[in-house]
């Protein structure tokens, strides 16, 4: 008997009684979007940057190696898409187009239409995330719902920038994906 | 295994304990103050109660689901009974790939099916990626926490191994230079390996996905420089429908450290084009806990730690004290449905306050469980001393002479008798436990002076 035969096997055998499956209700979520977002955001150890203090900010930091899959900031890019994601190494700086964006947490989704490759937002030393103002939402749930069923191979919410505590509780930015996160408002 | 023993190594280090204690004490309180930022708290923590019930309830149906679109989807599913079903299955891929290193994310359900030692004695080197299991790989410890594996050491402790291992500066403490030190050292695994295993926080029945959780952003790392992922989850980590996710993403930061999100959860729903992805599905013992009515609904355990950091047992005791995979009260009513000789102790280390159950974002109900779980060890262990000691008052209380000699007895006696009798290692209530001063008249007496006073 293979084991799936088994498993499945013994809940039938169980013969469970079905619970309800919940309806999930709209709640309640904040009035000013862009600042609840600004402040979570915050709170992840993100930072949100004017469109104008990004471009001043690459014009004055020294950013090497720049990808920009956001087609506001593509002509900052300045190298090519490498056939695998290790090509990306020695990624200074990515800039990437977020679809939406959760308020109540700063958590933002992409998925492979916004992504040219998985690994960029992790790989890159530092990351830039795009979202236009009608694209916050109040919470994670109206995010799910924006996002329905979109089928894309993958997908994420990302928040900050990597971060631990593992070592005595200390917050430390930096762990082993981008070492910051900037949020351009548009 | 014995926790009363093992906590007594641990409060050994009085500083150690006291800093545990604290530093625990502290992510619960981050934990109070990010929920009361939500008025909706208690209905999310229902919600999920109630998904996580539905999903048991029909979890062969859920199962079956998941499989088949996850095979739509191009992800490989293997199932597997047992651990040592699901370390050959992950032996057998690696083999195919002729791969020997690789990397490993966070996964609770690998710890449990000890799965490092058997690639390694496959000769398989397995790199933890998680900084804290990383700490506790260097030295060959399990994890004392679930989300925070190496609470149990101070930063001078990863400063001297990572001297020795990674050649950082002798004695220096500092968590950001041993932090980025970490990361130069992992940055050359991620780069380097073909094959990456994490774990799963939920999988979503309905579109055939699966989640992953992490601050670090160590999982993605690993799995997007990789040729090969594989996922490992036990069967209940299922959920019906992707808009569920909504309320337990909004439950589980917030629970185990009090952040409003962790900075990365990602969604893997098919393998890049020209890459492969394994998803197997363990059960391991989960199906006999779904048998047992009583015991059920601990198998909604979405691993946030919240129980632990409220627990004022495993907070005073340490994560090594339990002897088992998940420490703390989740764990203390987990191991006994895997081992109900070995982990008998473990429903006993909780003073039953219920904190455990207060904090679960699934509404569990731990101290509950653990009072049924003695019970049980009560029925399966017979006669004990504590046992023959209630039977023993239980004939005092019956007869009131028996009842009025005993006193006077205790009074006079315990007065006299040496501490070394009272706390013999035969009396395990005297263990840690100090009596009350005695008052020198039983209450009958002063009732018989007093009666007549005005």
């Amino acid at each position: 008997m293979s084991s799936k035969v088994s498993i499945l096997a013994a809940i039938k055998g169980l013969n469970l009684e079905e619970k309800p499956l919940p309806d999930i209700p709209d709640f309640a979520v904040a009035t000013d979007l862009v600042e609840t977002y600004t402040n979570s955001l915050n709170g992840n150890k993100g930072t949100v940057v004017s469109k104008e203090e990004l471009e001043q900010l690459i014009a004055e930091s020294e950013f090497p190696k720049i990808y920009s899959s956001s087609l506001t900031f593509e002509k900052f890019t300045n190298c090519q898409l490498p056939l695998h994601p290790a090509g990306f190494a020695d990624l200074d700086l990515a800039i990437i187009e977020g679809q939406v964006a959760s308020a109540e947490n700063a958590a933002i989704w992409l998925d492979e239409s916004n992504l040219d490759l998985r690994a960029i937002p992790f790989i890159t030393a530092h990351l830039v995330i795009v979202i236009r103002k009608e694209n916050i939402v109040g919470n994670m749930h109206e995010a799910y719902e924006r996002i329905g069923m979109t089928k894309s191979g993958f997908g994420v919410f990302i928040a900050g920038p990597s971060k631990t505590a593992d070592i005595e509780q200390s917050l430390v930015i930096g762990a082993h994906g981008a070492m910051s996160l900037r949020v351009v408002i548009l | 295994m014995n926790h009363p023993e093992n906590a007594t190594v641990f409060l050994k280090d009085v500083a150690r304990a006291k800093w545990h204690d604290e530093t625990l004490w502290i992510v619960r309180e981050k934990r109070d103050a990010t929920i009361h930022q939500i008025p909706e708290w208690e209905e999310l923590r229902e919600l999920a109660s109630q998904i996580k019930d539905h999903t048991l309830s029909k979890l062969d149906f859920y199962l079956e689901e998941l499989e088949k679109n996850a095979t739509a989807n191009g992800i490989k599913v293997h199932w597997a009974e047992n651990a040592a079903e699901h370390n050959q299955i992950i032996g057998k891929i690696l083999e195919e790939k002729n791969c020997k290193d690789v990397v490993k994310s966070k996964s609770i359900l690998t710890e449990e099916c000890h799965l490092n030692p058997f690639l390694e004695e496959q000769g398989i080197d397995v790199v933890d990626t998680d900084l804290g299991e990383r700490i506790i790989q260097f030295l060959k410890q399990p994890p004392s926490h679930i989300v925070m594996p190496a609470i149990h050491l101070k930063k001078s402790d990863i400063s001297a191994i990572f001297h020795e291992r990674l050649h950082t500066e002798k004695g220096n403490i500092d968590p950001v230079y041993l932090t980025h030190a970490a990361r130069l050292h992992l940055r050359e695994k991620f780069l380097q390996a073909k094959v990456a295993i994490t774990g799963v926080n939920f999988a979503v029945a309905e579109t055939g996905e699966f989640v992953i959780c992490t601050n670090e952003g160590n999982a993605d790392m690993g799995v997007h420089l990789a040729d090969t992922h594989i996922a490992c989850m036990g069967i209940e980590k299922l959920i019906p429908r992707r808009k569920d996710l909504g309320v337990f993403l909004r439950l589980l930061a917030r629970s185990a450290t009090g952040q409003s999100i962790t900075n990365y959860n990602s969604h893997f729903r098919s393998p890049s084009p020209g890459k492969e992805l394994h998803l197997i599905l363990v059960n391991n013992g989960r199906t006999k806990q779904l048998g047992r009515e009583k015991f059920r609904n601990s198998l909604k355990c979405i691993r946030c730690g919240a129980c632990m950091n409220t627990c004022p047992i495993y907070r005073r005791s340490g994560g090594f004290s339990y002897g088992s995979t998940v420490p703390g009260p989740i764990g203390s009513i987990l191991s006994p449905g895997i081992d109900l000789k070995k982990y008998s102790t473990l429903p006993f280390a909780s003073t039953l306050c219920g904190s455990c159950s207060d904090v679960c974002p699934v509404k569990i109900n731990i101290h509950e469980q653990l009072y049924e779980w003695r019970q049980e060890i009560t029925k399966a262990q017979g006669s004990s001393l504590k046992g023959l000691s209630m039977k023993l008052a239980d004939g005092i209380f019956t007869s009131p002479l028996a009842y009025k000699i005993s006193g006077q007895l205790m009074r006079a006696s315990l007065k006299t008798l040496p501490d070394s009798i009272i706390y013999n290692p035969l009396n395990v209530w005297g263990k840690g436990r100090n009596l009350p001063e005695l008052p020198t008249e039983s209450f009958k007496d002063w009732y018989k002076k007093n009666r007549n006073r005005a």
